[in-house]
């Protein structure tokens, strides 16, 4: 679960780290009003989970009360790559001398946290680990004995930060470990971290996102949770429970397991023609979820053929069939057409239960094949 | 021989009065398991399917002789119930459970450099020996005794691959499902090391999907460590960045690693034959034998 930026600021702040004064706020007129309070110069910033804002033009400097309202009319309602703006950050603009990059995140390769620094702020960090690996120094945390004050000290110095200013860093370096650690956190980054004219520190961006597998013992913060989902779909799909992604292609996938499904999906576009969604209905599903499923690819417009295709482990064969059924039910006519593949646990008596009203195959090859002709593709 | 499970294996099943453990705990038995024991705390002294259920994992290892365990315990629990199986002297766990948080992942992870115990999982199908034994969810109908060793994240699609392999007449020595989560116990390399010093495997099979670079360190080992042949296959050709496919683990980070097509061309560049699909996979390994 990813934070919005003006609530990882609020945690971070909460921790104590300085943070640019700002106010969000949904409307043109809440963005003058918070702009007259704040004064001098203020940000306007798309609150979206999105990569890359400022480029998309999601960010704006505004000179008075008046710019503000101006920047914020025209971000507001904004798509920001897929995402609707619904609010906006108003912040103090900060004069800046230099830009760092904290943080700290789980590598799942070393299957630990590690710390990281950087003197290359403001910019894209993996491509700076990509291009400068030098650049950023950085440790990893034995859980065992949590960050250290000296490591920390050893990630700051050695990304070589000016003496002056790395006893302010490696004070913020250690707050996000702490907050990484007792958050829950995949990630707890401030990209840029800006030393400012006067000297001061402050985090001008803010991210944190919090393991989903996590959020039943951290109720703080799954509270803020706030997923504006790309359409309707996802968001009726995520309350049902069911992994789903929406795609570009007009071939409605449903299967059960992730590897299986995104095999699937690497079929339709292997024999030509395009998937329009992944959803994987899980392990074990019963009639009723699977009745949920296909009723939900159906519904999409976009959606032209659908294939259904079930290896059954701890999901039988028969069950699945029998949600197909009950989906059926409330049709005369098939709304789309729809192909049917079950093999594993209860096969047999899975394919007995389907009526000639959907086309079935064995192979999932075949299965695939077919689905991509009736959806009007290659194959 | 075999790997990581067969005949001298003596399962205990953590949660083994919980809907899945029990449930599972019989399949593993109808397979020719030999489940010994089963805990669950609070439970010590009930029996479940015959066996004797315990408080705790030593005493299982104490009164049984249990030398592996299966983790079918609720994810807020379950980290705990992994620690407990590497504290107690096991030469196996394999964890099922799948939503364990990623933390509690990490001081498991922490642990296992200090023990002995492999771990396989968690979000795993489990590891089955066809013919002997299995641990795990897996159902053992589909799978047939022979020399292909095969190792993969995830569980359905490793059931496809069986079939296809099936419908050729080939037969696996071990299959290893080692899970999709972003932090797991055994990896590819353990997995492939384990399938090149095994008498029973002629042709080994790695199953890989997107996110992470597991299968990118496992084609380095490969090239410099496997004699035998090696067939490839990655699932999420056309899973699109920033979005989870299902696994916690499957996503294609913003900045492009992690993809399918990084996976297989490191996969081809260490010499293992990489197919587009299950049914590819299955021709490969036919052709090989």
């Amino acid at each position: 679960m990813r934070l919005h930026e003006y609530q990882a600021k609020n945690v971070f702040a909460d921790a104590g780290i300085p943070t640019p004064e700002g106010e969000v706020v949904d409307t043109p007129e809440g963005a003058r009003d918070a702009a007259e309070r704040i004064g001098g110069t203020v940000a306007v910033k798309a609150q979206v989970h999105v990569g890359g804002r400022g480029k998309a033009g999601g960010i704006k400097l505004a000179d008075n009360a008046d710019e503000a309202y101006e920047a914020a009319e025209e971000i507001l309602g904004m798509d920001l790559k897929g995402k609707h703006v619904d609010k906006v950050l108003i912040e103090e603009a900060v004069d800046i001398a230099d830009e760092l990059y904290v943080g700290v995140t789980t590598d799942r390769g070393e299957g630990r946290a590690v710390a990281m620094v950087s003197s290359k702020g403001g910019v894209n960090i993996e491509e700076v680990a990509e291009e400068d690996p030098e650049a950023i120094a950085k440790t990893h945390i034995d859980p065992a004995y949590d960050l250290r004050p000296f490591e920390a000290r050893e990630v700051v110095y050695g990304a070589g930060i000016p003496r002056e200013h790395a006893r302010d860093v490696t004070g913020v370096l250690s707050t996000l470990y702490d907050l990484w650690d007792e958050g829950d956190a995949d990630d707890a980054e401030i990209n840029p971290l800006m030393i400012t004219e006067d000297g001061g520190i402050v985090a001008a961006d803010a991210v944190f996102n919090v393991d989903d597998s996590a959020l039943y013992r951290q109720e703080e913060l799954a509270e803020m949770e706030d997923e504006a989902f790309e359409d309707d779909f996802e968001a009726r799909a995520s309350d049902a429970g069911f992994d789903y992604v929406r795609l570009d292609g007009n071939v409605g996938i449903i299967g059960n397991g992730a590897g299986l499904v995104m095999t699937t999906l690497d079929l339709v576009d292997h024999f030509g023609g395009s998937p329009a969604n992944f959803l994987d209905i899980g392990g074990g599903a019963d009639a009723e979820r699977v009745r949920d499923a296909l009723e939900l690819v159906f519904e999409d417009e976009n959606v032209d053929a659908v294939l259904f295709n079930v290896f059954g482990g701890i999901t039988r064969c028969d069950e699945v069939a029998q949600g197909i059924n009950d989906a059926l039910e409330a049709f005369d006519e098939l709304p789309k057409p729809l192909v049917v593949r079950l093999t594993g646990t209860n096969e047999k008596e899975g394919r007995e239960l389907l009526t000639d009203r959907v086309e079935t195959a064995e192979g999932l090859e075949e299965a695939v094949e077919r689905t991509v002709e009736l959806s009007g593709g290659e194959a | 021989m075999s790997v990581l499970v067969d005949d001298d294996t003596r399962l205990v099943v953590q949660g083994i009065t919980g809907s899945e453990g029990k449930f599972h705990a019989e399949r593993m038995q109808e397979y020719g398991t030999n489940v010994v024991a089963g805990v669950t705390p609070g439970k010590g002294g009930e029996e479940v399917l015959g066996l004797p259920v315990y408080d705790t994992v030593k005493e299982a290892v104490r009164e049984e002789d249990a030398n592996a365990s299966a983790v079918f315990v609720p994810p807020a629990f379950a980290g705990d119930a992994v620690m407990e199986s590497l504290d107690s002297d096991l030469d196996l766990c394999v964890a099922i459970t799948e939503g364990i948080p990623t933390h509690d992942m990490i001081r498991v992870n922490r642990r296992l450099d200090e023990v002995d115990t492999r771990l396989v999982g968690p979000n795993c199908p489990g590891v089955i020996t066809p013919g002997e034994a299995k641990i795990g969810i897996m159902p053992g109908n589909i799978f047939d005794s022979g020399n292909v060793g095969l190792v993969s994240r995830s569980g359905t699609l490793t059931y496809q691959l069986v079939d296809s392999l099936g419908r050729r007449g080939v037969g696996q020595s071990t299959v290893i499902g080692i899970g999709g989560d972003p932090i797991i116990g055994t990896s590819f390399i353990d997995s492939v090391r384990a399938f090149e010093n095994d008498d029973d495997t002629d042709v080994i099979a790695v199953v890989g999907e997107i996110g992470g670079s597991d299968e990118e360190r496992a084609a380095e080992w490969i090239e410099e460590n496997v004699s035998k042949p090696v067939v490839g296959f990655i699932a999420g050709r056309t899973a699109p960045p920033g979005k989870r496919m299902g696994h916690a683990g499957a996503i294609v980070s913003g900045s492009g690693t992690g993809t399918a097509e990084s996976k297989m061309n490191a996969l081809r560049d260490a010499g293992v034959r990489v197919a587009e699909t299950p049914a590819g996979v299955a021709d490969e390994i036919d052709d090989l034998i």
